[in-house]
């Protein structure tokens, strides 16, 4: 007799069981404050000068505060787009290269992105 | 013996029933805001490479921002940043609603209503605010 019991020993159609159900929690409450403090950092920095953007967004604080954003998000990301990619892409193949395909775009975002405000920090 | 899928029939065993989809349910806001819900955590999903590029514009230089400057003023890219600034807050307003969800609270018909209209009417009110006070910090539109 087969039962439920065989797809949850294979943990879901990702593999992966609860822990991305409870990531996406730990994440999206992660991100209330973030994006409201990326709101004021963009209307801060709004019609400001290259030089002003440049000095204001490498400050610590902002910088760091950048860098939560863009990793939380990117985590957040990575697994709504899992989810959306198994609830309607069915055929094996084309699923497996949609998650792979998400892996390197947000692993390539959070890195340029995480990579330019570093050097707006650090400099030359 | 092969395991069943939902829906196929297998010897003399009936169809075996499938879930209702979409079709079978009533349309209600909550419903749409569920859908607005994937779709607008779908296209923040492709808008974040504006924050990329405005981050690796300001590291590369002066020109590189300048041609971020430029696109983000031209009509298009105003439409592009509003859209971005919607989706934004649409997303993070549902998804305090399913955090509400998340501690049982909030199922009653009527509650669930009134947090997919809150959600509507917030999202849209506070991205309103946020282009006026925007477009106040920096000196009036233009």
């Amino acid at each position: 007799m087969r039962t439920p019991m065989r797809r949850v020993r294979g943990l879901g159609a990702a593999h992966s069981g609860t822990k991305d159900f409870w990531h996406q929690r730990v994440t999206s409450v992660a991100g209330i404050p973030l994006t409201i403090a990326l709101f004021v950092i963009v209307i801060a920095l709004l019609g400001r000068s290259h030089a002003a953007v440049v000095q204001i967004l490498g400050s610590p604080i902002v910088a760091i505060i950048m860098l939560l954003f863009i990793i939380n998000m990117v985590y957040h990301m990575w697994i709504g787009m899992q989810e959306i990619i198994i609830d309607y892409v069915h055929e094996d193949k084309l699923k497996l290269a949609g998650l792979m395909a998400n892996t390197f775009f947000v692993i390539a975002v959070g890195l340029g992105s995480a990579f330019a405000i570093l050097k707006l920090s650090f400099g030359v | 013996m092969a395991e069943l899928d939902a829906g196929t029939t297998t010897g003399s065993q009936r169809p075996r029933p499938l879930s209702p989809h979409l079709q079978v349910y009533k349309l209600t806001l909550s419903f749409v805001m569920s859908g607005f819900h994937r779709i607008s955590g779908f296209t923040l999903y492709f808008g974040v490479l504006l924050i990329a590029w405005w981050l690796i514009a300001a590291a590369s230089g002066p020109n590189a921002y300048a041609n971020f400057e430029w696109f983000m003023g031209s009509l298009i890219g105003r439409l592009v940043l509003f859209g971005y600034t919607w989706a934004l807050l649409h997303h993070m307003l549902g998804g305090i609603r399913h955090l509400i969800w998340d501690t049982i609270h909030g199922f009653e018909p009527a509650e669930r209503e009134m947090l997919a209209l809150a959600t509507l009417i917030g999202s849209v009110s506070l991205t309103l605010v946020i282009w006026v006070v925007g477009y106040l910090a920096m000196g009036g539109p233009r």
